[in-house]
């Protein structure tokens, strides 16, 4: 375990890439191979078990650190992180313990049949034979809140230069759902990847967004020089759904989203399609409710996603249905390393084939001869329930994450709105005890209704300019959230929008976030919620 | 008629109506008493200001020709019949807790202070009196500082691990207070220490007081960069990320504040290294150093005042929230940048602008330097 704190306080230190992989390096190097993988576990987003809740980790934290909980909570809202604000608080010890990682989480692990008691005896003994730096990431451990301040790539090139492995195989390797308990380090590093896990899907293939805001539209002249010749390129829809890998190896079948979450049982539907397929397929697409053979929107899918258990209704309601785009493994094959073309030409004969053509659909290809055409076909998106167009290099392989240069998104403009500030909240991680969490309002009449929730957005000067006006312009404090004096209006913009029974106005926005602050607008002329609703469509 | 108290809390700072005097006034006074010379204490525009001996030079050139008496801790002077003295915070060099005694009331204003010898400004001492005036910056239980060896330690290697490393080494902290607290803590046998214009000036004027410092030197146009890589550059906050930093790159930059007590703080700042030292009492500092006065009441100024202000209502105190000009109720500053460090060199380059020449002040500090 002081190997691991170390390594936290290492990456810390530094802001430099290269450092950052030399710490990484040192790490792998100096810790038993059983801690490597329950690092690469928690640094690729596998979280750990968590046998104790939250809040009775809260509540002996506070025991163990001897102040009032109000004055726990307080140091909690000044930190931004409750790890941290636990570590911080409790008496200092230069202890320090000698178990390993994997022996940490192990004990973590088997506390999940103990009594209360049994829990917390422990808990308070491993907080008082830590030193304060151990004591952070244990309890990151602990509540399982387990973000870092570095990328899953620079782990991977780490490891890379370790093993002397590429990084595209090392990615695809720590993919899917293995257990650091049972995934062997040498199997990780070992040069042919025999044994590989059927249920392993690969990396997802990102699109890099083409950048423009309301102002500044990009010119049929722009993409021509950027992009090139239009005869090189395969356009078509953007759909706004879950990104899903779906493979079908040995008889079994997978749904992947991009989150990386095995999410096989959320969509019954497709089993049968997907069994319907030959051995050794792994489709990429995109998963989207539909009615009466059109897409349904977004948020349709979302109230879905939240169930644990899917009735008969829903499954009427909201069908789901696959737009396949990709095709990367046929015949047990990898075939990310032939052309868009070619892994087309495969996708439309797979999709020929199948007895469910309403469940397997395939993306179909815009056609369009300029660049200046495509973007008056773009224009036509929100009735497609799409969110704009993309652009695939017909000459491009399938590659590993965001990469610029072959896959293009290119979307519509946001919607958007100005809206006043009226309440605001403090910020976790970096942005811990400053102003940055804001709700917003328009004018009902008189009165301004609050809409929307954003958090991004904004430049760090913009954030500590805001923050300060807060400050001084607060009339209420409710806990952590301050109600503003109503001045400051902002840009924000959305995705999409539709009715909500939850919510006060009435709607309900997708993606909100903030466009830019509008110091040149009064807090008068910010929009009103008849102007929302006209955007319902109604 | 409830008696007047001896010190009350007006838009233009703490005022005694019975001597008729301000102490740290933000807006223009008659008679200032001064805790210390930083910008948010010492305002420029009062008739008469009144200091401790180490603050005279530092005060003269932030604030250009005032009419100023300094005297020496433990001396009173006697001002309408109220006896004003002055005994040390131990904050930065000159610092002074003020404290005001009338018919046998007595008061004390703590200015900003910290409780550990820092081994140049002289160590803060508990006064008793009735009523206490205090900071409370870092007065959240999460603030707890180590003991500055440890720091300096920590310090000093990351200095040689640089020079191993090839990297210029530049440390950022205020000009007064952090910069000399830091350079008398280096370890002069890595190399030699180069200072700021902003930095030095500060130093030259301590050093006309009397105060021994080691050696520096500045760092001008003609300054050979390869020699200052080898050693320690000194600069002020505002420095951070200006082209006369850029100049020294590569290099590992290192910023000391109790602010860099928290990641999410310290990641903001986005410095390589950042070192939890501090010129303010941490939580623990705070309580003992209030407990120490004996005080029937004490009244909070700036830093956390709310959070602060309960707790020591809840362990027994009798203590008030009061709003100055000094921070606002969260222990950060009037000014859009998130630090009392920063404010501090903020309002010293608005000083700078005032009284020194062009090309002197921070927002300028390439023109003049390498």
């Amino acid at each position: 375990m002081r190997a691991f704190a170390q390594l936290f306080l290492s990456l810390d230190e530094t802001n430099k890439t290269n450092e950052k992989v030399r710490v990484l390096k040192d790490y792998f190097e100096s810790v038993p191979d059983t801690d490597k993988m329950h690092m690469l576990a928690l640094f690729s987003g596998r979280k750990p078990k968590r046998p104790i809740n939250s809040t009775l980790i809260r509540t002996w934290a506070v025991e163990a650190s001897h102040i009032p909980a109000w004055l726990f909570e307080e140091s909690y809202h000044v930190v931004g992180d409750l790890a941290e604000t636990m570590a911080l608080l409790m008496p200092e010890n230069t202890g320090g313990s000698n178990k390993t990682l994997t022996e940490w989480i192990a004990e973590i692990n088997g506390l999940g049949d103990k009594t209360e008691e049994q829990k917390k005896d422990w808990l308070l003994n491993s907080w008082a034979e830590l030193d304060s730096s151990e004591r952070f990431v244990f309890n990151k451990l602990l509540t399982g809140s387990f973000r870092v301040g570095v990328s899953q790539n620079l782990v991977i090139k780490a490891l890379s230069e370790i093993s002397g492995l590429d990084a595209p195989t090392l990615t695809h390797r720590i993919m899917g759902s293995w257990q650091p308990e049972t995934y062997q380090y040498a199997e990780l590093i070992q040069q042919q990847g025999a044994a590989d896990d059927v249920s392993r899907p690969y990396p997802f293939f990102l699109a890099y967004p083409i950048q423009e805001t309301s102002e500044k539209q990009k010119t049929a002249e722009e993409l021509k020089t950027s992009l090139g010749d239009e005869a090189a390129w395969q356009a078509e829809w953007k759909w706004d759904g879950i990104r899903s890998q779906l493979i079908k190896r040995d008889g079994k079948i997978f749904i992947w989203s991009r989150g990386e979450d095995l999410s096989t049982d959320k969509f019954p539907e497709l089993h049968p399609f997907l069994h319907a397929l030959p051995d050794g397929t792994v489709i990429d697409g995109e998963l989207l409710s539909f009615t009466n053979g059109l897409p349904m929107p977004f948020n349709v899918l979302q109230t879905r996603i939240g169930r644990k258990n899917l009735n008969r209704k829903i499954l009427e309601e909201s069908p789901v249905a696959v737009i396949a785009y990709d095709c990367i493994e046929y015949g047990g094959e990898d075939i990310r390393s032939k052309t868009q073309s070619e892994r087309r030409l495969i996708l439309e004969k797979l999709q020929a084939a199948t007895p469910y053509p309403e469940i397997f659909r395939i993306s179909a290809l815009i056609p369009f001869n300029t660049w200046d055409e495509l973007g008056k076909i773009r224009e036509r998106s929100r009735e497609m329930i799409a969110e704009g167009i993309m652009l695939k290099r017909k000459s491009a392989t399938y590659q590993v994450g965001r990469k610029r240069g072959d896959w293009w998104k290119w979307k519509i403009d946001p919607l958007s709105v100005d809206a006043v500030m009226i309440y605001a909240q403090k910020g976790h991680g970096r942005r811990a005890d400053l102003y940055t969490d804001y709700t917003f309002a328009v004018w009902d009449g008189d009165k301004l209704v609050p809409f929307a929730k954003a958090y991004s957005g904004l430049t760090d000067a913009e954030i500590n300019k805001v923050d300060y006006f807060i400050k001084r312009n607060t009339l209420e404090k409710f806990g952590p959230v301050r109600t503003v004096k109503p001045e400051l209006v902002f840009e924000i913009g959305f995705e999409g929008i539709n009715k909500s029974t939850r919510h006060k106005s009435g709607i309900a926005l997708r993606f909100p976030r903030i466009l830019r602050w509008r110091q040149d607008k009064p807090k008068e002329e910010a929009d009103t919620i008849e102007s929302l609703r006209a955007l319902l469509g109604e | 008629m409830p008696k007047k108290p001896l010190l009350e809390f007006t838009d233009k700072g703490i005022y005694c109506a019975a001597g008729n005097f301000y102490i740290d006034p933000w807006k223009p006074v008659d008679y200032a008493v001064i805790t210390h010379a930083h910008a948010d204490h010492a305002y420029f525009g009062h008739k008469c200001y009144l200091a401790h001996n180490l603050s005279r030079e530092v005060l003269l050139y932030r604030l250009g020709e005032i009419q100023l008496q300094t005297i020496p801790y433990g001396k009173t002077v006697n001002k309408d019949g109220v006896e004003i003295s002055l005994y040390p915070a131990g904050h930065v060099i000159g610092s002074a807790q003020v404290r005001i005694a009338y018919k046998g009331e007595v008061w004390v204003v703590s200015g900003d202070y910290k409780t550990e010898d820092d081994g140049i400004s002289t160590p803060f001492e508990p006064v008793r009196c009735h009523h206490f005036i205090s900071e409370c910056t870092f007065g959240m239980p999460v603030y707890k500082w180590k003991p500055q060896v440890q720091i300096f330690n920590d310090v000093n290697n990351w200095w040689r691990g640089n020079v191993e490393h090839g990297l210029a080494t530049v440390i950022v902290g205020y000009s007064l207070g952090k910069a000399q607290r830091v350079l008398q803590n280096l370890d002069l046998s890595i190399g030699k220490v180069y200072t700021h214009g902003v930095i030095e000036n500060t130093n030259e004027a301590l050093r006309r007081n009397g105060v021994i410092l080691k050696p520096t030197e500045r760092i001008i146009f003609e300054s050979a960069k390869e020699e200052v890589r080898k050693g320690i550059i000194i600069a002020p906050p505002s420095s951070v990320g200006t082209p006369w930093m850029r100049k020294f790159q590569p290099y590992s930059f290192g910023y000391c504040s109790g602010w860099m007590a928290i990641r999410g703080a310290k990641r903001r700042r986005a410095a390589d290294r950042g070192f939890v030292l501090s010129d303010h009492a941490d939580w623990d500092g705070l309580l003992s150093a209030i407990d120490a006065t004996g005080c029937e009441s004490v009244y909070l100024t700036h830093g956390y005042t709310a959070p602060f202000t309960r707790y020591l209502n809840e362990i027994g105190f009798d203590a008030h929230e009061v709003h100055t000009l000094y921070g606002d109720d969260e222990g950060e500053d009037a000014s859009p940048q998130p630090s009392p460090e920063e404010r501090e060199s903020r309002e010293n380059n608005e000083i700078a602008n005032q009284v020194l020449s062009i090309g002197e002040d921070l927002g300028e500090a390439g023109k003049d330097a390498i």
